[in-house]
């Protein structure tokens, strides 16, 4: 059967596996890194079914076989657009607001104001 | 300590062999020095035309983006310029290309080269852009593909825009191999190359390189179409320099005279191979970190001898801060209706300070854009800054401290790019040639000619910068 936590084999999953033990690592990498292992995951068809954590073997989109411990089963993505930042939502607005009132004033055929909306003017004593 | 070679030694033992096959061409014949080599004559061994390049990208449905005119961007700049001054802004809409960016052009070159040496399938190393683009020409080319990314920092926890880079190149059939932080990805890309047989789509071969000669030559060719001449300035993102290099190249081969500016945003301090600095960084690419390396030391790229070498072609290099260019992707999303970026618009965010100190005749091109989406998107990158403990607020952008505090300008007047020193560089560049060539080495004339060449400088300046490095 296949849930979150166990796959069967066929099914699309993602396998983690050491590629080198942190005693293994290139010679002068920072400190931080080099503490660590570097490890990888790749995406496969499993060739036989499992647990999470289990030592398995996946069938890679070029045809590799690469053996490693399930770590998802049907990996999917949840990176999203995030929440609009306060320091951005106004940024639109004000700059319509110049662009609006730069076009008004070359309209007018005169120079442009020292004052234009959307703009803390010398006046706004910031 | 272990007298036995680890893994990692064998196979980094072996990286001539490895390379030698599973790049395609053989770099030996170009050799003719420890320090020079000949660099027209490696560019010219791919044996295609500018005519032929836009032949083949035409067939693999790369290439032929707009270019557009941004003239609300133009007259916010004018709004705030001194009387006279502004200069033209455009865009290449290279986010139209199939994969999203300009990489499909120097993937379409690979892509093209593997299928006709009749290798199975291509392999690269990148986080970028590049990636979803061999992934794309390899699925449509019927070749298998496998991309090296480094995506997570040893919690796992993974930068959203390389997050959703590993999922375009899966979307469109590719194997991703997802690795933790480190130079060793190079170490693994070498073990697969040999296991696979397949060619290296090196992002910074001939062939990829190449392919980037149709984008300046296409946007000189609109632009003579539009204004009646080529672009006064071309402004290109720039980080291992490819860019700069193919659009340069491009540009000359249509005869255009343009300055070129090379544009980066500044991460100064962070280390790249850090675990930890990994993910206080928004830019993934477009940056400091690989940009001066890259100009001031082509080499270290994963060919014996890189055909992206901008020192040669820069005219400038200004550099910009993550809030500034978050700044100028909001606006033109809003005043251009183009969604595009983060990383793409560095060189929006250059050029509208350029325009600035520009008269209005003078022209500006942006020559590409690249798709956002979620995760890549500037919203997602500055949720992802906060939750990694970078401080995030408006005010004025001089106060950026990369990896720390990014701040977002309150008025366009603020974005201001910084000018490197280029002088620097050079004797960076110098100073590395030397270092690499071995202890105790002296440069021929040849090798002077050569570097003279490789940072469009003279061989007098070569030797005294040589001799100031000698004095110490």
């Amino acid at each position: 059967m296949t849930d979150e936590f166990r796959c069967s084999a066929g099914d699309w999953v993602e396998v983690e596996y050491v590629l080198l033990e942190s005693s293994e690592r290139a010679a002068g990498i920072p400190e931080d890194t080099a503490a660590q292992p570097l490890r990888a995951w790749v995406k496969g068809f499993a060739r036989a079914g499992g647990m999470l954590g289990d030592e398995i073997e996946v069938e890679t989109m070029s045809g590799r076989i690469v053996r490693g411990h399930l770590s998802a089963v049907s990996p999917g993505y949840t990176h999203s657009f995030g929440t609009p930042p306060a320091e951005l939502v106004g940024i639109g607005r004000d700059l319509r607001a110049r662009v609006s009132a730069y076009h008004a004033d070359q309209a007018e055929g005169e120079s442009v104001p020292s004052h234009v909306p959307g703009t803390a003017g010398p006046e706004a004593g910031e | 300590m272990s007298e036995m070679a680890t893994r990692y030694e064998t196979v980094m033992a072996r990286k001539g062999e490895i390379m030698k096959r599973a790049l395609g061409m053989d770099y030996a014949q170009f050799e003719r020095s420890p320090i020079a080599f000949d660099y027209e004559g490696m560019m010219g061994a791919h044996g295609y035309s500018l005519e032929q390049i836009r032949g083949i990208q035409r067939a693999a449905g790369v290439g032929g983006t707009p270019l557009l005119e941004l003239r609300n961007i133009t007259d916010l700049v004018r709004s705030y310029a001194e009387p006279g001054y502004g200069a033209r802004i455009f865009v290449k809409d290279e986010a139209a290309n199939m994969a999203g960016s300009f990489k499909d052009r120097r993937a379409s070159m690979s892509i093209h080269v593997a299928a006709e040496k009749g290798f199975a399938g291509v392999i690269a190393a990148t986080s970028g852009n590049y990636g979803a683009a061999v992934a794309s020409q390899a699925a449509r080319a019927g070749l298998a593909c496998i991309i090296c990314q480094e995506t997570f920092d040893s919690r796992h926890v993974g930068q959203p825009e390389i997050v959703e880079k590993s999922r375009l190149c899966e979307a469109v059939g590719a194997e991703v191999v997802q690795m933790t932080v480190g130079p060793e990805l190079f170490f693994h890309m070498l073990e697969l190359l040999e296991a696979t047989g397949y060619l290296s789509a090196s992002l910074y071969s001939p062939f990829g390189v190449s392919g980037i000669e149709s984008l300046g030559a296409e946007l000189a060719e609109e632009m003579i179409a539009l204004t009646g001449a080529p672009p006064t300035h071309v402004v290109c993102t720039h980080a291992g320099g490819g860019n700069t290099t193919g659009t340069a190249r491009g540009l000359k081969r249509v005869g255009a005279r343009t300055e070129i500016v090379s544009a980066s945003v500044d991460l100064s301090g962070l280390h790249m191979a850090s675990d930890t600095d990994f993910n206080r960084k928004s830019f993934t690419t477009g940056h400091t970190g690989f940009g001066v390396p890259f100009a001031t030391w082509p080499d270290r790229a994963d060919v014996p001898r890189n055909a992206a070498r901008s020192l040669r072609y820069m005219d400038r290099y200004l550099t910009v801060t993550q809030g500034e260019v978050f700044y100028v992707t909001e606006a033109l999303a809003k005043l251009e209706g183009l969604e595009r970026g983060p990383s793409g618009n560095t060189a929006m965010a250059a050029a509208m300070s350029l325009a600035r100190e520009l008269p209005r005749d003078a022209t500006v091109v942006v020559q590409e854009t690249e798709y956002t989406g979620a995760g890549k998107h500037h919203w997602s990158q500055l949720a992802f800054a906060r939750a990694q403990g970078v401080e995030v607020r408006a005010g004025d952008p001089a106060d950026n401290v990369p990896g720390k505090v990014i701040v977002i300008p309150e008025r366009p007047e603020q974005i201001h790019a910084q000018e490197a020193d280029l002088g620097k560089m050079h004797r960076s560049y110098v100073r590395n040639a030397l270092k690499h060539a071995g202890e105790g080495y002296r440069p021929t004339p040849e090798d002077l000619v050569f570097m003279a060449e490789d940072t469009n400088t003279t061989p007098a300046t070569i030797e005294e910068i040589a001799a100031g490095l000698r004095a110490g």
